[in-house]
């Protein structure tokens, strides 16, 4: 199949942006959720 | 939980089917080849960021209007899904001009107002960033949000007002555009697939702004008891 290397590069880049996009919405969800338990935490505390 | 895994699965099947289509069901195109294979991923990126884009224009006017911060979360969130959509389209346009065209990239008007909307979004996005106040912030972004959307047309009509090295529009182009019937079916199942990704993004972006929102407000909290605790403690 003539080209098929151009092929393959544009389907991996279309599914790695969006995959790599997705795993840093979702880390960075991780990582809030973790900050406001904390938060919560020390509210409760204090 | 078991609703966001299920939404997940089902996305991710329709992904894996759409790539099958647009790599083994969709009619060869006789000039191109393969490589004409990138329109089922590259189109319906294209118009998948235009959606995001609208979404924003109209969560931005919304905001305006209403003055309620979850616009201003959807506004944000449809930009940051709008640019990743449109990074594709700018990434994948380029691997395919270069065996077609001979060249990766011309400053004709559909590349270029493609380009400027990119860089748009991103200053918006850059924007954001820069401002603290959170008022502030939400109303000078929905007004730049607003003004930015103006190049979506333009991005639209582009190859129709111009002549231009990006071909023609073959969807609602006129009498001499279209698509076999085969490629209008793929088409439609890839647009569909992207769609779907699209909005789990959406959602996703949504619900980190509510809960950026969420830990502002707790620790606006805990910063007021700290200092009214120190006040306090300065009395005795």
């Amino acid at each position: 199949m003539k080209n098929f290397e151009s092929l393959f590069a544009a389907w991996m880049v279309v599914w790695a942006v969006f995959f790599l996009y997705e795993v840093t919405v979702a880390r960075r969800i991780a990582n809030l959720r973790e900050d406001i338990e904390r938060l919560k935490q020390q509210l409760r505390e204090s | 939980m078991k609703t966001r895994i299920a939404l997940i699965l089902a996305v991710a099947g329709l992904v894996i089917f759409a790539g099958y289509a647009a790599l083994f069901i969709a009619p060869d195109e006789k000039t191109m080849h393969a490589i004409q294979r990138i329109f089922y991923f590259h189109v319906p990126s294209a118009i998948s960021a235009f959606i995001a884009f609208f979404v924003v224009f109209i969560a931005n006017t919304a905001y305006l209007v209403t003055r309620q911060s979850k616009w201003d979360w959807l506004g944000v969130a449809g930009a940051e899904v709008g640019v990743a959509c449109c990074t594709v389209v700018l990434i994948t346009g380029p691997i395919w001009a270069r065996p077609v065209w001979g060249i990766w990239w011309t400053w004709d008007a559909r590349l270029t107002s493609t380009f400027i909307l990119w860089l748009l979004y991103v200053s918006y996005l850059i924007l954001r960033g820069l401002l603290e106040d959170p008022q502030r912030r939400a109303t000078l972004s929905a007004i730049f949000g607003i003004f930015a959307f103006l190049d979506v047309p333009l991005v639209y009509l582009s190859n129709r007002l111009w002549r231009t090295q990006h071909p023609q529009p073959v969807i609602l182009g006129g009498e001499n555009s279209g698509l076999a019937p085969g490629m209008g079916k793929v088409l439609l199942i890839c647009w569909i697939a992207i769609v779907c990704v699209m909005i789990v993004l959406l959602i996703d972006r949504y619900c980190l702004e509510r809960l950026r929102h969420e830990y502002e407000e707790l620790r606006f909290e805990v910063e007021s008891r700290a200092a009214a605790a120190e006040s306090v403690k300065g009395a005795r």
